[in-house]
């Protein structure tokens, strides 16, 4: 057998990995053997990902002894790309921006795991499309404070405030529309 | 070709040496990940709708001079030689994983290739700015101006409360990997390393051998980055890396006086075998390559060599990987031919230093 690498060469290494029952043989040449760290396409991402999934599947042991969660997680599916939540813990990535709502309620745990305890963006909006997301944020903060002065019973600022929301909510309809 | 053009033509500016403590850092690397909204990512994408994106690049971005970039090139993988790939990947312009594994790649390259886009790898967009030496927050600035401008163009996957949205749940968030590359042989002959090593990596950080396997760091490169993208803002992801990085300067700085004041002789010794195995070797491996040019890097940096210029480690360290003896030889080489093309051209490049 030829080495599959430099393809020239007797292959005189043979290894079988299997992870996550997944089986790859490999069948290397000495010389190519050693230059392993030289070169070896794709071998980097390789490991990375397949580490990364056995940490999204670390609840699985849990979830087999208790049938009730396991259906749950067989039903999440992505509407957009139809990824199974059973898919993405294989692989360890996401099919589109979708299946991170349609996932959303397992995720919190797994981000805090990867990003030292942190599951909220706390960085860059971008500048053209985050322009709703400033208003949204806004239309946010003043609800909360009509609901202060609704139970305070100061009702003329309440309204006062409720106008500013329909502007806003305005503002972002047109938007849409243009 | 005569070997100084076709070194003039390989080099990347971040390969010259130069910029702030390029003594010790090397290069600077600032990388986003951005995905284009309701398309899915490459893993599942089909041939047609990743071509599509293709498309979109040409009309939008490489047709457009951008004003500090200049004219970006769009290269095609399927169009391109197998070797010819492998020279971008030993110049770190793109991922391994674009030359052999994606489905429609690209990579978007600015005439100095300081700016990389890569298309459709583990993301539809990969920003990188390299840059030489310790500029990590000019690298920001730039990355962030593409991404800007990028996003006058095309919609990218973005949510509220999770960020850009990435394929791999380790670049959700800011998408962002801040990465330098430092020569550290000091702390290394110092056997300091091994304790450095798990506090960089309790602090958030990743370190990593550039060349070689695991632990071991041939040529005594390291790779130091940032783990997490979520939840800090870029500004403080680029903030944490930098203090560490200042710190590692300042200990291989501590760690080399001290080698020049109680070892000096030792010291000379090691840098002069290595510098004459270098300038007279008929056949040399890459991995005693690598480790000779840290030798006489460190050589160069301690004033113990004079004849020869700083950026020797950068140029050769890249220079002498298979892909590029290969395209200077112009044809595919063995393992024994690379060997002895590699010793060759160290040989002639270090005349071409003494002679200058």
């Amino acid at each position: 057998m030829l080495c599959q690498e430099c393809q020239e060469r007797q292959a005189t290494l043979h290894f079988t990995k299997i992870i996550n029952g997944e089986k790859t043989e490999f069948h290397i040449c000495d010389t190519c053997a050693k230059e392993k760290g030289e070169y070896i396409p794709g071998s980097n991402s390789f490991s990375i990902h397949q580490l990364l999934s056995g940490l999204l599947d670390i609840d699985q042991p849990l979830s087999s002894t208790n049938s009730g969660l396991n259906q749950v997680k067989q039903q999440l599916k992505c509407p957009n790309c139809g990824m199974t939540y059973q898919q993405f813990a294989e692989i360890g990535r996401f099919g589109c921006g979708e299946c991170y709502k349609t996932f959303n309620e397992k995720l919190d745990p797994i981000f805090k795991r990867i990003h030292s305890g942190n599951a909220i963006h706390g960085g860059k909006i971008p500048k053209r499309k985050g322009k709703d997301i400033h208003i949204h944020k806004e239309i946010e903060r003043l609800k909360e404070q009509m609901q202060q002065y609704i139970t305070k019973e100061e009702f003329e600022k309440a309204a006062e405030i409720r106008d500013k929301i329909r502007s806003l909510e305005k503002s972002l309809d047109k938007k849409r529309e243009g | 070709m005569s070997l100084q053009n076709f070194i003039s033509k390989a080099i990347s500016p971040w390969m010259k040496n130069e910029g702030p403590d390029s003594d010790i850092v090397l290069s600077s690397r600032i990388r986003l990940a951005r995905n284009i909204e309701e398309i899915e990512f490459p893993i599942i994408a089909s041939k047609e709708k990743l071509e599509n994106i293709i498309e979109i690049v040409k009309d939008k971005f490489s047709k457009h001079t951008h004003r500090k970039f200049g004219e970006l090139e769009l290269l095609k993988m399927d169009d391109m030689k197998p070797n010819e790939k492998r020279v971008l990947v030993e110049k770190h312009l793109i991922s391994p994983n674009l030359s052999d594994e994606s489905k429609a790649g690209a990579v978007l390259l600015s005439e100095d290739e300081s700016l990389s886009i890569m298309v459709n790898e583990e993301d539809h967009f990969r920003i990188q700015i390299l840059l030489s030496g310790f500029q990590l927050d000019q690298g920001l600035n730039y990355a962030n101006e593409i991404d800007d401008w990028m996003e006058e163009k095309v919609d990218f996957a973005f949510d509220q409360k999770r960020g850009y949205l990435t394929s791999c749940p380790t670049n959700v968030g800011t998408g962002l990997r801040a990465s330098v590359m430092m020569h550290l042989p000091a702390l290394v002959i110092t056997r300091q390393m091994n304790r450095i090593l798990p506090a960089i990596n309790q602090l958030g950080l990743v370190v990593r051998g550039i060349y070689g396997e695991g632990s071991e760091a041939l040529g005594n490169l390291f790779q130091i980055s940032n783990q997490t993208t979520l939840g800090k803002s870029e500004e403080d992801i680029v903030d944490d890396l930098r203090s560490v990085v200042v710190q590692l300067i300042q200990q291989e700085r501590t760690a080399r006086e001290t080698l020049l004041q109680q070892s000096k002789l030792q010291m000379e010794d090691r840098v002069y075998r290595s510098y004459g195995i270098l300038s007279y070797s008929r056949t040399m491996e890459s991995k005693e390559a690598t480790q000779r040019l840290s030798d006489v890097r460190l050589g160069i940096d301690l004033g113990l060599i004079t004849d020869l210029s700083g950026s020797i480690l950068n140029e050769l360290m890249i220079l002498t990987q298979p892909g590029f003896l290969q395209q200077y030889a112009g044809e595919i080489l063995s393992s024994e031919q690379r060997d002895q093309r590699r010793a060759t051209l160290i040989r002639e490049r270090l005349k071409l230093e003494n002679n200058a």
